[in-house]
């Protein structure tokens, strides 16, 4: 495999590793509003992703940084073309961002609501956004012969993309339900199992509807066969069809496992599909990036593969032992804090 | 930064400036904040004085409250290379983007999933590891900041790379990792962030001994800060005319603007303060304060050192590259340099006042002290932003110097009407978070009431 294929793998897995990671976060965002019953199962729903919510968005920081050292000319048609929809993703980002930290810095309930819609509209805007960006890329964009986007904003919003959107934020939303079954208790936890229960049908459906219409653009308007994008849109809907079937069998981990892989699974038949291309030109075809025309040089490659393959496992290690220093399930005794914070 | 502005490039450097200047008000807090709470929580481990525990906790509030906007501006500032640069990024991204990718991979991870851990970890990790974690997240803390001057360095000074095709393509890591430039800018924003972390550290001790609460706890977190504040903001001064030095061989241009020095001078004095003299039509100011000899120190190391102008410069670059005008805002930039370097004599003064009182033991009593350490805490923000001005605007019109222009670097696809749309919802977002954050960082900076405030004094997040 050369340096190319390399990172455009590599990549895929940045993104992956962000969706696997941060859509549990998302789903327990956007189920915010919904499955609590007071402010105390409300704290416990932020004190689940506290910890690691952070660290999960530094993949997707990752994933950008290393779009632009190994494919300068996807990144820079990407960002600048799809301009004012990664400016609303900006505006989710940030005041989901800041809603962490400063929610429970007052004990106001106007402002404690305000901060928890804060990241509840964030995460389903985040969903949406990336959801709708990333299957712009497959389904092409008008590009010019410089590869550069041509189009305007609502030129983005037509039925496969739109369809992505509700996808990931249905699939998210079931993983983030599976994930507080994981990592909660009592009430809230029954709860939790109700909605991952309410939406693995709609998550699977609309999921599985996704892939097959991704697996058909990616036919149409990307020169592909069928085989081999099929292969992980199978896994995927197979994995979610699981995933669905240990909710109902109240098996979380396995459960989370599944969804865990589907999510993945999604993001495989999205570069699969789109792969030798980063982003499809259309209705000018010719004017595709692909891999080849948009890659750094061999000699950054090189430098960046080294780099990769000392951090990514490093990286892998120490969340890994993160999630193993916060697997305790949060309760409503810890809400006030006290469990987190010395006595002194 | 309220600038006219009409054209794509005015618009997109307009915004480039408001972001990146807004994003470095709580980067080098960040930078200097973290290892001084690291410092108190490893007093505590150490010596078992609650105190410390104390002033990490509160401290370690403040810290964390300031760190969030840092990392929300700061995905601001990696999408806007693509978003309204997209010809740079092109262009750069073969070298620049290296770096980029590195500081993520490298060192924002660690300090994302390391802060997580102490934030989160009081009570689930061992008293030692629990420090550790801290430690480590600073350690990314500063390992972000190197990749991150090590590719804005590129831009001042391009080393490690050959044109192809008319784009830069990097031929050595290792010449981008030690650019001489890179190294100087980095300890000079080190320094820069741990003046930060203590002159702000100080005018908190100060705003409680002003107000008579908690003397005794914070009297041991304003010694902390002088013991740091006094040697750094003096190093920092030194550090900064060396910096100077190896801007003078890279950018002479910069320095020279900065001096507002037309014609080529042997030996050069520095003006402390002068009235015109900003414009090629007014090249001699009416009036100035000039210390004789003192600009060829600072730019070359030497008292007869030879300082090129502006003039001499410009004809120099017209011959390399073609017509045009390779002179930046004079104006800007001599004042910025001033600023800059008054802001930081302050400081150093604050710091060696403060430890003059300590050491007579009348920190605690000397009010107009307090009041002028908390009016300090102004001090460093207002230094940092002017360094950031002189830096950037000093290369202009140069993106990358020598290599790229400003002007023809801008996205072509991304109209002034978007420009001016996003620069309105950041401008309008980034009040709205400074206003917030301002409100919360003074909440919890506040001397507390008769007794300590238990929720006041919470280390962190705790949801």
């Amino acid at each position: 495999m050369n340096l190319v294929n390399f990172w455009f793998v590599l990549i895929a897995f940045l993104w992956g590793g962000y969706f696997v990671l941060e859509g549990f976060d998302f789903g327990v965002g956007m189920l915010l509003p919904f499955l609590p019953r007071d402010e105390g199962e409300r704290s416990a729903m932020f004190a689940s992703i506290g910890p690691v919510w952070d660290g999960n968005e530094v993949w997707l920081v990752v994933a950008g940084a290393a779009t632009f050292a190994a494919f300068p000319a996807w990144y820079g048609a990407m960002f600048s073309g799809f301009y004012l929809a990664l400016l609303l993703l900006l505006f989710f980002l940030i005041i989901r961002v800041v809603s962490f930290e400063w929610r429970d810095k007052s004990t106001n309930p106007a402002w404690r609501r305000a901060w928890m819609w804060a990241n509840a509209g964030g995460s389903a805007g985040i969903a949406l956004v990336w959801g709708i960006g990333l299957s712009n890329l497959l389904q092409g964009v008008p590009l010019d012969s410089s590869g550069d986007y041509t189009g305007g904003f609502w030129n983005l919003f037509t039925g496969y993309p739109i369809l992505g959107g509700i996808a990931f934020m249905l699939v998210f939303a079931f993983h983030g339900a599976i994930y507080l079954t994981l990592r909660t208790v009592g009430d809230l936890c029954e709860r939790s199992w109700h909605a991952a229960r309410l939406l693995a049908i709609p998550a699977v459906a609309v999921g599985a509807g996704y892939l097959i219409w991704t697996v058909a653009v990616a036919v149409d308007n990307n020169d592909k066969s069928v085989f081999p994008p099929v292969l992980p849109a199978a896994i995927a809907i197979a994995a979610f069809v699981l995933a669905a079937t240990f909710v109902y069998l109240r098996r979380s981990r396995i459960a989370f496992t599944f969804s865990a892989v589907g999510t993945l699974s999604v993001v495989a038949t999205l570069f699969t599909s789109l792969y030798p291309r980063v982003m499809v030109s259309s209705p000018d075809f010719a004017n595709s990036l692909t891999i080849q025309n948009a890659s750094s040089a061999h000699y950054t490659l090189a430098v960046m593969s080294v780099v990769a393959a000392i951090c990514v496992p490093l990286v892998l290690l120490y969340q890994g032992w993160t999630y193993h220093v916060f697997r305790a399930r949060v309760g409503g005794e810890e809400l006030t804090g006290a469990a987190e914070t010395p006595a002194a | 930064m309220i600038v006219v502005a009409s054209t794509t490039v005015d618009l997109a450097r307009t915004q480039f400036a408001t972001t990146s200047i807004y994003h470095f008000l709580f980067v080098p807090l960040t930078l200097g904040l973290g290892p001084l709470v690291a410092i108190m929580q490893t007093l505590w481990l150490r010596t078992k004085d609650e105190q410390w525990l104390r002033l990490t906790r509160f401290f370690g509030t403040l810290f964390l409250i300031n760190f969030a906007i840092g990392v929300a501006t700061g995905l601001v500032q990696e999408f806007e290379f693509g978003m309204n640069w997209s010809v740079y990024s092109r262009f750069v991204g073969n070298v620049f983007g290296a770096p980029l990718a590195i500081e993520g991979l490298a060192a924002f991870m660690l300090e994302s999933t390391f802060l997580g851990l102490w934030i989160f970890g009081w009570n689930r990790l061992s008293p030692r590891v629990h420090l550790a974690t801290l430690w480590i997240a600073v350690l990314g803390t500063w390992l972000s900041a190197y990749f991150i001057l090590v590719a804005n360095s590129w831009m001042q000074h391009p080393v490690g790379y050959q044109m192809v095709n008319g784009e830069a393509h990097l031929t050595s890591v290792w010449a981008l990792l030690s650019n001489g430039f890179a190294l100087r800018a980095y300890v000079h924003t080190i320094l820069a962030g741990v003046i930060f972390g203590s002159i702000i550290m100080l005018g908190v001790c100060c705003w409680h001994f002003l107000r008579g609460r908690q003397v005794e706890l914070f009297r041991k977190a304003a010694l902390l800060a002088l013991i740091v504040a006094v040697p750094v903001t003096f190093l920092q001064l030194i550090v900064g005319n060396r910096f100077g030095e190896a801007v003078t061989s890279a950018q002479g241009m910069k320095i020279a603007a900065s001096e507002a020095q037309w014609n080529t001078c042997d030996p050069c004095g520095f003006s402390l303060f002068q009235i015109g003299g900003f414009t090629k039509s007014d090249e001699t100011p009416s009036f100035s304060i000039t210390i004789p000899r003192l600009l060829s120190y600072m730019a070359t190391g030497s008292f007869s050192g030879q300082v090129q102008g502006l003039n001499q410069l410009q004809a120099k670059e017209q011959r390399k590259y073609g017509r045009g005008n390779y002179i930046p805002d004079v104006r800007v930039i001599y004042w910025a340099m001033r600023v800059m370097a008054f802001a930081g004599v302050l400081m150093f003064l604050v710091a060696a006042l403060g430890a003059w009182l300590y050491r007579r033991k009348k920190l605690e009593r000397a009010r107009w002290f307090h009041r002028t350490a908390i009016a300090a805490i102004a001090l460093p923000y207002i230094a940092a932003t002017a360094g950031w001005i002189l830096t950037e605007m000093g290369r202009q019109p140069w993106i990358v110097q020598g290599l790229l222009l400003t002007s023809k670097a801008t996205s072509p696809n991304v109209s002034t009407t978007w420009l001016g749309i996003s620069l309105g919802f950041f401008v309008t977002l980034y009040v709205i978070l400074g206003v917030v954050d301002f409100v919360l960082m003074r909440r919890y900076a506040r001397p507390e009431e008769a007794k300590p405030r238990e929720e006041l004094a919470a280390p962190a997040v705790t949801y």
